[in-house]
C-alpha cells in the first residue's frame, strides 16, 4: 500500500458537526443543573462561536473546546459510543461507505482527518472501517478536561502538515494520495495531496474545485440506478 | 472543360464521389456546432454518404418475423417457460447518433419482447443498459429510450444501468485460448436467458461486442482495449481486419458456452437530418433556393448564438432514422446478416488513396451525448473515427495530411468527463505515448476512488475511459504525417495533441500542399451523415496495405497472456 485517502468528517462523510457532538455531551451531563449551566453558557456564546467560525476556524476551535473544561475523560469516552450510535451513525451520508470501500479497493489506507476530538471520533473510525485517525486531542489534568486542545490544533494548514507527516512516517506517497473535504477551510489539506476532491462542497469550495478542475462528489444523495 | 482524366475519374468511381470543378458549389463542413461553407480547390474529391436506404414499412412485423425465424436458434417463444429468469440487455445512449426520434427502436423491440414474455408466463425480467465503462444514463434518458409505460413499470428496481464496479457484480467465466479474461455481469450469468437488443449504426457495433463488452468491467476490457490491439487493427469498421473484434469474438464464444444469449440486431439507415434541417443531408448541387436560404438563415442564427446554447439546440434535434434490417438468433449469424445491411448503407467505393483528407468534426460523438466535445473527443473523432472509417485501407496515404475543422476549445464537462480533465492536463503534457500511458497510469485512473464513485453514482465516464479514447487514435497518429486543425480558438490544445493549426481552410490546404506537393490529391469526407469508404487499390497494393499473408490473430493473440499480466 503506497497511498492513502484522507477524509474530513463533518459535512464530508456525516451531516453533523462538532456542535452536535458537544450538545450530546451536554444533554447527557448527568445532573439537570450541570446540563442547564452548560446549555445556557453555550447559547450565550453561540454568536461568538458563529463569528469566530466565520473569521477563522482555528480561533473557533480554540474557543469552542473551552466549553469542554471540567468534563471528565472517562465520561466522555463512555458517552462517545452512545453518541456514535444515536447521533453520528444516522448522520452518515448514503454514499460515504461506498466511497470508503472504493478507496479501499483502489489500494488506499483510509484515514479520517478531522478537527473533532479523538475521543468522539474513535467509535466512528470503527464504524466506517477506517485505518487511522488524525484528530484533535483535549488536554486532561487528573482526568478532567482543561478546555485546551493539545497544539497544534488540527485545522487548516496544520491538517496539511499532519497529512504530510503521516505519509512520511507510514511510507506513503503524498502525490498518489487522495483527500476529501466539503469546505474551503480545508484547502491546504486538499492542496497538499496529489488527488484532491471536493465532497458536498460549499459554494466557495465548489468554485475552487471548478477552477482547479478537481472532481466534485455528492455523497448526500442516495445511490441512483 | 474537364480533362479526360478528371472525366474518367468522375465516372469510374461510385456516384457518391464528386470531383470539384469550376462550377461546383462551396461545401458545408461542420466545425463543432457551426457550419462552415468552404470553397474547395478544383480536383478535390468529395465523398458523400449513400442516400438513406428505404426503411422497412412495418417495423413491428419485421421484428416479430425475425424473432420467430431466428438464425441457428429456436424461435424466442420456444425458449421461454413460465417462472424463468430473463435479462434483457440493450445498447446505451452512445447509439445511434444523434439519438433517434421516439419511439426508439429499442422501445419497439422491448414492447414486442415483453408482451411475448408476459404471454409465456415469464415475469422475472430485468432490463439492463449495457453501458460497460460508459456513463450511466440519466432517468430521463432511460425513459426516452424505452417509453413512459415500460419505464414506469420497471424503473428503478428492474431497469438499471450496468455497474462495472459493483462489488460482487461481475463473474469471471474463464479465459480464452489467448488468455483473455471473460468477465460479465452476474445478472447475465444468473439469468436463464439473456436477450440482447442491439442498434447497429456502424459495422463496428453489435455481434459479440454487445454482451462481451457492454456487460463487462475494466479487467474484462483489458483484453482488447489496449494500444496493442488497436495497433493491430487495420480497421475498426471491418471485423475481419480488427484485432479488437478478434478478441471480442473469442470472448463471446466463451460467454455462449455459459450463457444462453438470444440476440436481436437491428440496422438503421443514415437519415440523420429531415424536416426543416433536411437540407443538411443533401448535396450542395441539389440545393433549391429554399435550401440555400435556410442554410444562410441557420448559419446566421448559429453565428449569433452562444456556443453552449448552439450545442444544446443540436443535441435536442433527434434523427429520423429508419429501420432497414432486423435479424435475431445466435449472435454470429444474426450479426453477419446485419453487417451486410450496414455495409450497404455505410460504405462508398472510392478509387485510390488521397494525400490530404479533409473532415469536419461535428458537435457529437458516441461519448458526449448531451455534453460537449472536449479536446480528447475531438482527437478521437479525427484520428480514431474519421481516419478509420474504412474497410482496412485508409482513405489517406501513409504520411498523408488530415485537415480537420473544429475550434478545439479547452472545455470539459466535469459531470460526464472528470477523468478526461486530469488525463488531458496532467498526463498528455508528460507523454503522448500510448504504451507508456497504458503501463504507467491506466490502472491508477481506473482505480481512482473519486472516478469510480462518479462512474457508479453520478453520470461520469469511468476513470479508464480517456485512455481508451487516446488508444483509439493510435493508428491515425501512427499513419498520418501531419494533422492540421482549422479554426482553433487556442494554440495549446492542438499543440498538446501534436497537431498544427490554421485559421482558415485555405491556409491549411496551403500548409498541407507545402508538405505533400502542389499536385497532392485531396478528398473531403462530407460528414454528416456518416460516410465510410471502401478504397479500391491494385491487388498488390491491397495485399501490402492489409498485410495479407500474415495470419491475423489480434493484439492479445500476439502476446498470449499479455492481458492477464499484472492483474490483481
Amino acid at each position: 500500500m503506497d497511498r492513502a485517502a484522507f477524509f474530513d468528517v463533518d459535512g464530508t462523510l456525516i451531516s453533523t458537526n462538532v456542535v452536535d457532538a458537544y450538545a450530546h455531551y451536554v444533554f447527557n451531563r448527568g445532573t439537570i443543573f450541570g446540563m442547564a449551566n452548560r446549555l445556557l453558557r453555550g447559547l450565550a456564546l453561540a454568536p461568538v462561536y458563529a463569528a469566530a467560525d466565520l473569521y477563522n476556524r482555528k480561533v473557533f476551535n480554540e474557543l469552542f473546546y473551552r466549553a469542554y473544561r471540567g468534563l471528565s475523560e472517562d465520561r466522555l469516552v463512555e458517552l462517545a459510543g452512545d453518541l456514535c450510535d444515536r447521533v453520528l451513525e444516522p448522520a452518515v451520508y448514503p454514499g460515504a461507505l461506498d466511497l470508503i470501500a472504493e478507496a479501499r479497493r483502489g489500494g488506499c489506507k483510509i484515514v479520517l482527518c478531522t478537527g473533532a476530538i479523538d475521543i468522539t471520533m474513535a467509535p466512528l473510525v470503527r464504524l466506517l472501517g477506517a485505518d487511522d485517525l488524525i484528530a484533535n486531542s483535549l488536554e486532561f489534568v487528573e482526568g478532567f478536561a482543561t478546555g485546551k486542545v493539545i497544539p497544534p490544533i488540527v485545522e487548516g494548514a496544520h491538517k496539511a502538515r499532519r497529512i504530510r507527516d503521516y505519509c512520511t512516517s507510514h511510507g506513503l506517497k503524498l502525490e498518489l494520495s487522495h483527500a476529501y473535504s466539503d469546505s474551503l477551510s480545508d484547502y491546504p489539506m486538499l492542496a497538499v495531496v496529489g488527488r484532491p476532491c471536493a465532497v458536498n462542497p460549499d459554494p466557495r469550495l465548489r468554485a475552487h474545485a471548478r477552477t482547479y478542475e478537481w472532481p466534485i462528489l455528492d455523497l448526500r444523495s442516495t445511490a441512483s440506478r | 472543360m474537364r480533362s479526360l482524366d478528371r472525366l474518367r475519374q468522375s465516372y469510374d468511381e461510385d456516384s457518391q464521389v464528386v470531383v470539384q470543378d469550376r462550377k461546383s458549389p462551396p461545401r458545408m463542413i461542420f466545425s463543432d456546432s457551426e457550419i462552415l461553407l468552404e470553397e474547395l480547390p478544383i480536383g478535390t474529391r468529395v465523398v458523400f454518404s449513400n442516400p438513406p436506404i428505404e426503411p422497412l414499412s412495418n417495423w413491428r412485423a419485421a421484428i416479430r418475423w425475425a424473432i420467430n425465424h431466428p438464425e441457428q436458434s429456436d424461435p424466442l417463444h420456444a425458449k421461454l417457460r413460465p417462472g424463468m429468469k430473463v435479462l434483457i440487455a440493450m445498447d446505451d445512449i452512445s447509439l445511434p447518433l444523434p439519438p433517434m426520434r421516439t419511439p426508439d427502436v429499442r422501445q419497439i423491440m422491448l414492447e414486442i419482447v415483453l408482451n411475448l414474455l408476459a404471454d409465456s408466463g415469464v415475469d422475472d425480467v430485468h432490463l439492463l443498459v449495457a453501458n460497460a465503462l460508459h456513463r450511466r444514463m440519466t432517468p430521463q434518458e432511460m425513459q426516452r429510450m424505452v417509453g413512459r409505460k415500460i419505464f414506469d413499470a420497471y424503473y428503478p428496481d428492474r431497469y438499471t444501468n450496468h455497474d462495472a464496479e459493483e462489488p460482487g457484480g461481475i463473474v469471471e467465466l474463464g479465459e480464452t485460448e489467448m488468455h483473455e479474461k471473460v468477465r460479465i455481469s452476474r445478472k447475465a450469468t444468473e439469468a436463464d436467458l439473456v436477450i440482447y437488443l442491439n442498434v447497429n449504426f456502424v459495422p463496428m457495433d453489435g455481434g459479440h461486442k454487445s454482451v462481451g463488452t457492454g456487460l463487462t468491467d475494466y479487467l474484462g476490457l483489458r483484453a482488447h482495449h489496449t494500444p496493442h490491439a488497436i495497433r493491430e487493427s487495420k480497421s475498426y469498421m471491418e471485423p475481419r481486419h480488427s484485432a479488437l473484434h478478434g478478441s471480442v469474438n473469442r470472448i463471446g464464444r466463451i460467454i455462449d458456452e455459459h450463457v444462453d444469449v438470444f440476440h436481436i440486431e437491428t440496422c438503421l439507415n443514415n437519415q440523420m437530418f429531415d424536416g426543416p434541417l433536411g437540407f443538411l443531408g443533401k448535396r450542395e448541387e441539389d440545393f433549391t433556393d429554399f435550401d440555400r436560404t435556410a442554410l444562410a438563415g441557420l448559419r446566421w442564427t448559429l453565428s449569433k448564438t452562444p456556443r453552449s446554447l448552439r450545442q444544446q439546440i443540436f443535441h435536442r434535434v433527434p434523427a429520423g432514422y429508419g429501420l432497414i434490417a432486423v435479424a435475431a438468433g445466435k449472435t454470429e449469424p444474426a450479426h453477419e446478416k446485419i453487417l451486410e445491411a450496414c455495409r450497404k448503407q455505410c460504405f462508398v467505393r472510392v478509387k485510390g488513396q488521397s494525400d490530404i483528407l479533409v473532415c469536419g468534426i461535428p458537435y457529437i460523438s458516441p461519448y458526449n451525448v448531451n455534453s460537449i466535445l472536449n479536446p480528447l473527443l475531438v482527437q478521437v473523432m479525427a484520428c480514431g473515427y474519421f481516419f478509420n472509417m474504412n474497410r482496412g485501407i485508409p482513405l489517406v496515404k501513409k504520411g498523408g495530411t488530415l485537415i480537420l475543422t473544429h475550434p478545439c476549445m479547452d472545455e470539459f464537462d466535469p459531470v460526464q468527463h472528470p477523468s478526461y480533465i486530469e488525463f488531458f492536463h496532467r498526463l498528455l503534457p508528460e507523454t503522448t505515448d500510448a504504451m507508456e500511458l497504458h503501463h504507467k497510469y491506466e490502472r491508477e485512473f481506473a482505480q481512482n476512488p473519486s472516478y469510480v464513485h462518479l462512474y457508479r453514482k453520478g453520470n461520469a465516464y469511468h476513470g479508464a475511459h480517456p485512455f481508451y479514447m487516446w488508444y483509439w487514435g493510435e493508428n491515425g497518429r501512427a499513419h498520418l504525417g501531419q494533422v492540421i486543425a482549422v479554426g482553433t480558438e487556442n494554440q495549446h490544445v492542438p499543440k498538446l495533441l501534436g497537431w498544427e493549426r490554421a485559421d482558415t481552410l485555405a491556409e491549411a490546404i496551403d500548409m498541407a500542399r507545402g508538405r505533400q506537393g502542389r499536385s497532392a490529391q485531396m478528398t473531403l469526407m462530407h460528414h454528416p451523415p456518416m460516410v465510410m469508404t471502401e478504397v479500391a487499390v491494385s491487388a498488390e497494393e491491397e495485399a501490402r496495405l492489409l498485410g495479407e499473408g500474415e495470419p491475423h490473430r489480434g493484439g492479445a493473440a500476439r502476446k498470449p497472456g499479455y492481458a492477464a499480466q499484472g492483474e490483481p
